[in-house]
């Protein structure tokens, strides 16, 4: 991942209205649910948005080569993290798996052998992300490639809001004049990849590179940065996108 | 199993209550945890919210207060809170706040519950003080040395044995001359199995029976069977033996449960001794017997100064074995009397005899039976009231030198405060003490008292006992009816307080400071022996030990229902953390002393000894309350 920088912030997208114009406009049945479960208003305090923390391990980094292996999903609120309802999936690639990939996910070439494809459990993960605001960190991968591997299975890809938290800790140690000012220096960048990120916050460190840890890991960061540098009251539209 | 939940466990895992929990119940709660993100500063528990879950610290640090605001604890990573709460109303009686960014796992309440129910442990650790310091008291009761001795240790030589066909007189002479209390009777042959064995010349025997004293009395005897009956037709038939790998605590319930008061000693089936309950008792009481025996046989203060080494592996051992602080308390209160008699026997012998008779007074500890292996000497010499100082006095402060300098010698400090017979206030006749004892309890003043209090533990070591009785009288006769004496006295039992608990490495203050070791003895035992000795003087009693004050005290009104058994699990497990700790200064070859280092102190010990203080504490508030300084008097 080291040289990816998350890519530019195009425009505020209007959510809603791209949401409700797919949920018309939709072919598939669970896709048509997924877009026409509401989303909450973008001046909803954060403190009243269910949201569901989700990461995906993959072969790689580029959507139109490499695949989705595995799923994690932990749904949340600003309070708590609801750890009995998470779900994970390990899926079947059906892409050559690469050693190196092995080593780093954890998971086994019998493991895969043995998993389904994304086609057969994709009405139950829209399912449980319908209604709720997803949260990851580092959109550039899920988002592409869950569009990706749906579109490739339904004809119709998915595309949604999300909250990203390593966008949100781009925008206090990358944006900043400070942080311009250490560029300048010559200085390394403050990393702000996942563990590197929660340390700063004072939160444990977690084995990661598994998709179910890394989504509680990501709620957990999410909840820290709120409370550390917004309020329950910051409205939603301020941290999607 | 999930990873991540893997990792909620092992962190779990590794603290208390839930290091004892089976993987079962580990895993029922890592499947239900939420979790949630608190901000340094950030409130966690208000006062009066309703509260639905066990709260678990997996990182970070929190404050709970009491309601006034005052500091309750202060916890770490692995610590809980919120319990107090689930087991009452569920309503927030303590409120928390995070003082680091902390992260914390909620335990649902019906988890909760459910550990409670299933777990005795978990609803143990839960529960308030009580429970917790109760069970760990009794499970010191439980594993001390009976526990882990074998029976073979106690016994100390071959059985008597005769043939079935001996005849009962010639039985009775072999015991007489062997001195024994009981024999066993064997014939050849193995028609009973369970009972043969075969002799070193490769006879096989059996054993038929034992023949005791009372035996003889009871079916010889009383009978009036002739001498020469044969033991084979006097010997019960019932047969209990017990094998030498047994406990002693095990050989004793068996001696109970049949009502038998000797009990042969098999390895396999071979008898190889006998013992008699008396052997037990003495085994339990008197562990350090032959330590002082071998006091009295000593004849200079040189020869008793290399026994120093051995009173500290008596102690040594009998911590390890898990003896009692009681036990371990008055063993090394015997071996302290027993040096100190044998310094007086041997000053009487070069001064000669005492020209008045006297009586030496121990104070303090020793009086109280509750000596450890770090002490000084505290004692009083009380003459006769014959005793005229110009003539008298230079053989008792000869007597009192020999005695203190000899003490010193043999590892028992000269005391700080000069409460030593050397000291002529303290070098006095009978009503001169009394006098003092009328005048501390009639015009106290905290000031006065501070110096004096080492007194109300007064027993006597050696000479006329019946002096230190009537001081002992006295102050039982005059204490429960001086208000003001006891107010003066629990005023100064309120100097030293307890800490609040540990956090992390550190002794947590009640202001929150934080201290790198903990005084036990300032801090814990010596306030609860202030305490104890107040209310054992209010309500009359004359024990000096302060498990028996205690015992008194719980037969009067003077203390809630329970709260004297509680003060004494308290004080159980803050002598014996002491004594703990003394003896890993030991093994360690360092100066024993009374700190406490908390990274010394295990996950368990640190939650028990926080109870012990709350325990004290509270009691020190009632102590407050019970005896008031009355309103201060004019003039003076």
């Amino acid at each position: 991942m080291r040289g990816i920088r998350p890519r530019q912030k195009i425009t505020q997208a209007d959510w809603n209205g791209y949401m409700a114009q797919r949920a018309r406009k939709a072919r598939n049945p669970a896709i048509q649910r997924f877009f026409d479960t509401p989303l909450p208003d973008p001046d909803t305090p954060i403190a009243e948005v269910p949201m569901v923390a989700l990461d995906m391990e993959t072969t790689g980094l580029d959507e139109r080569r490499h695949a989705i292996v595995s799923i994690g999903l932990v749904p949340f609120t600003l309070q708590r993290i609801k750890l009995a309802e998470r779900r994970y999936w390990v899926l079947n690639p059906s892409r050559p798996l690469a050693e190196a990939s092995i080593a780093y996910h954890h998971i086994t070439h019998s493991e895969i052998a043995q998993a389904p494809d994304l086609e057969e459990i994709l009405d139950d993960v829209l399912a449980q992300l319908a209604g709720r605001l997803v949260v990851v960190h580092f959109r550039n991968i899920e988002r592409p490639f869950l569009d990706a591997a749906v579109k490739a299975r339904r004809g119709e890809g998915v595309l949604f809001p999300m909250i990203d938290t390593m966008s949100l800790e781009a925008r206090l140690h990358r944006q900043t004049l400070w942080a311009r000012f250490r560029r300048w220096l010559g200085r390394p960048p403050v990393s702000i990849r996942l563990h590197a990120s929660r340390e700063r916050y004072g939160l444990p460190g977690y084995q990661g590179h598994h998709a179910l840890v890394d989504a509680l890991a990501t709620a957990e960061l999410l909840q820290a940065q709120i409370a550390n540098h917004y309020r329950p009251e910051t409205p939603l539209k301020d941290i999607w996108c | 199993m999930d990873v991540e939940l893997l990792e909620i466990r092992q962190h779990m895992g590794r603290f208390p209550p839930f290091d004892g929990l089976s993987d079962d119940l580990l895993d029922a709660i890592a499947e239900q945890v939420e979790v949630s993100y608190f901000k340094t500063g950030s409130d966690i528990l208000e006062f009066n919210e309703t509260v639905n879950d066990l709260c678990y610290i997996r990182s970070g640090a929190v404050e709970v207060y009491r309601r006034n605001g005052e500091l309750y604890n202060r916890l770490g990573e692995g610590d809980i809170f919120g319990h107090f709460s689930l087991l009452r109303n569920h309503k927030v009686s303590l409120p928390a706040k995070a003082i680091e960014d902390t992260l914390l796992y909620f335990i649902p309440d019906a988890v909760f519950q459910r550990l409670c129910e299933e777990d005795d442990h978990f609803a143990d650790f839960v529960e308030l003080e009580r429970p917790r310091l109760e069970t760990i008291a009794e499970q010191q009761k439980k594993s001390n040395d009976m526990m882990v001795t074998r029976i073979r240790k106690l016994v100390t030589r071959y059985p008597v044995m005769v043939e079935a066909s001996t005849s009962v007189q010639r039985a009775a002479q072999q015991m007489s001359e062997a001195q024994a209390s009981a024999l066993l009777v064997l014939k050849e042959g193995s028609e009973n199995p369970r009972f043969s064995f075969k002799d070193s010349e490769g006879q096989t025997w059996q054993m038929c029976g034992i023949l005791t004293d009372s035996d003889f009395r009871n079916r010889v005897v009383a009978e009036g069977r002739s001498p020469q009956t044969p033991v084979g037709e006097v010997i019960s038939s019932r047969l209990i033996t017990v094998q030498s790998d047994a406990s002693v605590y095990e050989a004793m319930l068996t001696m109970l449960r049949n009502n038998v008061h000797h009990l042969p000693v098999v390895y396999r089936q071979r008898p190889v001794g006998v013992v008699h309950l008396s052997d037990i008792i003495r085994y339990e009481t008197h562990s350090g017997l032959y330590l002082v025996s071998n006091i009295f046989n000593q004849s200079s203060v040189q020869e008793l100064a290399r026994l120093a080494p051995d009173v500290r592996a008596a102690f040594v051992r009998m911590v390890q074995e898990d003896a009692n602080s009681q036990m371990v308390g008055s063993a090394l209160s015997t071996i302290g009397r027993s040096f100190t008699r044998r310094l007086l026997e041997m000053a009487e012998v070069e001064l000669g005899p005492p020209p008045v008779p006297y009586c030496f007074m121990v104070n303090g500890s020793m009086a109280r039976n509750e000596q450890s292996i770090v002490t000084d000497q505290d004692h009083a010499l009380i003459l006769s009231d014959d005793f005229d100082p110009k003539q008298h006095d230079d053989y008792f402060y000869a007597l009192a030198k020999i005695v203190s300098d000899g003490l010193d010698a043999c590892g028992y400090a000269y005391c700080k405060g000069d409460v030593m017979a050397t000291n002529p206030q303290w070098r006095q006749p009978l009503r001169v003490w009394k006098a003092y004892f009328q005048d501390w309890m009639a015009n106290p003043t905290p000031e006065r008292l501070l110096h004096s209090s080492i007194f109300f533990d007064l027993d006597s070591c050696y000479g006329e006992d019946v002096y230190v009785e009537s001081l002992q009288d006295l102050i039982a006769h005059t204490a429960p009816k001086s208000p003001l004496f006891l107010a003066a006295m629990a005023r100064n039992a309120l100097n030293r307080t307890p800490p609040l608990g540990f956090f992390r490495t550190f002794v947590m203050e009640k202001d929150g400071e934080h201290n790198n070791t903990i005084n036990l003895k300032r801090r814990g035992t010596a306030p609860m022996v202030d305490l104890v000795r107040i209310h054992a003087m209010a309500c009359g009693s004359k024990a000096q030990n302060s498990f028996q004050r205690l015992n008194d005290i719980s037969k009067t009104q003077l203390l809630a229902n329970g709260m004297s058994d509680k003060l004494s699990y308290a004080f159980e497990f803050m002598c014996m953390s002491r004594l703990r700790h003394q003896m890993i200064d030991l093994q360690e070859s360092r100066q024993p002393d009374n700190n406490i280092e908390p990274e010394n102190v295990a996950d368990s010990e640190r939650h028990t000894l926080k109870d012990a203080f709350q325990v004290l504490s509270n009691a020190q508030k009632f102590l407050k309350f019970r005896y008031p300084m009355p309103a201060q008097r004019q003039g003076r």
